[in-house]
């Protein structure tokens, strides 16, 4: 946290706003968001709370929204935007929320394992330019050992029915494929 | 009938019967796939996660290939990548700077020329003009399933209504089936979160699958991978977590098609499924859904030679 006195520290409400182009203030509270979201029960804090968090502007909720397990388990299903009487673009919000905890290294426990899986999978990505998802579960696996038994019985029952590739598919622009992760991925990461 | 067409990394793997019943029908009703040469993952629900310029810049190369390609429009049957790749499209047609920021990352010029079809859309496309040769009706009550995906955000999308969606619907009663009113048609499976928090997934699909049956369904339709990929392929772990058994099937909505135009199972990739499909009995009396009205046939367009694989 930095030591400026609140009034001339950007809030996280701020960075929404020159991030997104939301303004959290257009939130009146009215909890939609939260009845229709499928996850709203199994989260830390449910997706209206959190927006108020934020609205309320003071460093140490800002601290508990990013290290919050909610904005990992958020399924973009895109609910609650669509549901919402102010247009309020919560599944925005929280793609850069996310990002931004990822930034500053407040990330929710809980959530290790759902960040472990999106970097296995874009791992995969970056090198054949597609999903290989053998390569994907045995990249999780090893970020995740825990993990290691889970659908082990599953995996024989895909291969005999077709349905596991265990060889990946390298597209031919790969270099254009790694380049772009360079300019977007590794950029974003060192702001 | 000629469409570009880009199946996504689940249909080349996980979900492979999904794109073998597509390509049944296209062989089918002469429309000829282009696949998008060299095409890459759209990104899913990882890049937006992490980075908002990688889930702009991964479709955005695969659009502007279709567009050097000359592909006025493109098939897209995984909902997923649907999404993205008009999210993608709707985001940089709006704002230039970042058109351009994302044209100088991909290296390739993008210009968002080429019309994106959902797999609804596609088959709605297709089926509209020819005439419907009808084998074995559906006959049975089913329950379309949109996901989340294809229908929101509406503004983005664009397609349909966002609560109670009927595309699917009156696709399905062409074919004879009876699609059921549910109030669960386009809440979330749980999706991405299949392999790290299987617990939760199973709790919102075994909501799913529930309400499918307790409104009468005999089947489930689906329109996208990761909600078979659910539906199905978790089945046990859906019915260890819920505690009962659920006997209910998921086609693809390409399957359900084939089938009512009687293409056999193997070619539709219905031995793929962890839970065995059985076709409903065929009444001896004539069908009370009858093969809806034959179409009128298109205007000037001559089909073109069979599928490409």
């Amino acid at each position: 946290m930095d030591d400026k006195p609140l009034s001339l520290r950007e809030s996280l409400a701020d960075q929404v706003k020159s991030i997104t182009g939301e303004s959290v203030a257009n939130c009146y509270q009215c909890a939609k968001c939260s009845g229709g979201c499928p996850l709203a029960e199994d989260m830390d804090i449910p997706p209206s709370q959190l927006l108020h968090m934020i609205q309320l502007g003071l460093p140490e909720l800002d601290e508990r929204v990013l290290n919050s397990l909610t904005i990992w388990l958020c399924l973009t299903c895109e609910t609650c935007v669509t549901r919402c009487p102010k247009e309020v673009d919560l599944p925005k919000i929280m793609d850069f929320l996310r990002q931004e905890s990822l930034k500053r290294g407040l990330i929710n426990p809980q959530a290790k394992k759902i960040i472990a899986f999106h970097k296995a999978f874009l791992d995969t990505v970056q090198y054949t330019g597609r999903l290989y998802e053998v390569g994907m579960t045995a990249d999780y696996k090893l970020r995740q050992p825990q993990t290691a038994m889970q659908d082990v019985f599953t995996a024989p029952k895909l291969f005999m029915m077709g349905k596991l590739n265990l060889f990946p598919h390298m597209i031919k622009g790969r270099d254009q494929i790694a380049r772009i992760f360079a300019r977007t991925l590794k950029k974003e990461a060192k702001k | 009938m000629k469409l570009g067409y880009f199946p996504g990394c689940s249909l080349q793997g996980m979900d492979i019967d999904f794109n073998e019943s597509v390509f049944a029908l296209a062989r089918r009703t002469d429309l000829h796939l282009i696949e998008i040469p060299d095409w890459n993952c759209c990104g899913s629900t990882s890049a937006h996660n992490v980075s908002h310029l990688l889930s702009l810049a991964l479709p955005a190369r695969i659009l502007a290939l279709a567009e050097k390609a000359g592909l006025d429009e493109i098939l897209v049957p995984c909902s997923a990548c649907y999404q993205r790749l008009m999210t993608a499209q709707h985001e940089l047609l709006e704002n230039d700077e970042l058109r351009k920021e994302v044209v100088d990352i991909i290296e390739m010029d993008y210009k968002g020329t080429s019309k994106i079809l959902n797999i609804i859309e596609g088959m709605v496309k297709i089926f509209s003009g020819a005439e419907l040769k009808i084998e074995k009706p559906l006959n049975a009550k089913v329950a379309c399933y949109y996901g989340c995906l294809m229908v929101r955000p509406p503004k983005v999308m664009k397609f349909d209504r966002a609560e109670d969606p009927q595309s699917m619907d009156e696709l399905m009663k062409k074919f004879g089936a009876d699609p059921v009113d549910w109030p669960f048609k386009t809440e979330c499976c749980g999706a991405g979160l299949t392999l790290t928090r299987t617990d939760l997934v199973c709790k919102l699909s075994a909501k799913v699958i529930e309400s499918a049956i307790k409104n009468g369904a005999e089947i489930i339709i689906v329109a996208c991978p990761m909600c078979h990929a659910n539906l199905d392929m978790r089945r046990a772990d859906i019915e260890k977590a819920a505690g009962k058994k659920y006997n209910i099937p998921v086609l693809y909505i390409t399957q359900a098609i084939g089938l009512a135009l009687g293409i056999n199972e193997k070619e539709l990739g219905m031995h793929r499924h962890f839970v065995p499909f059985v076709l409903p009995e065929q009444p001896k009396a004539a069908p009370s859904a009858k093969p809806a009205e034959p179409a009128k046939p298109e205007v000037g367009e001559k089909p073109a030679a069979g599928a490409e694989e």
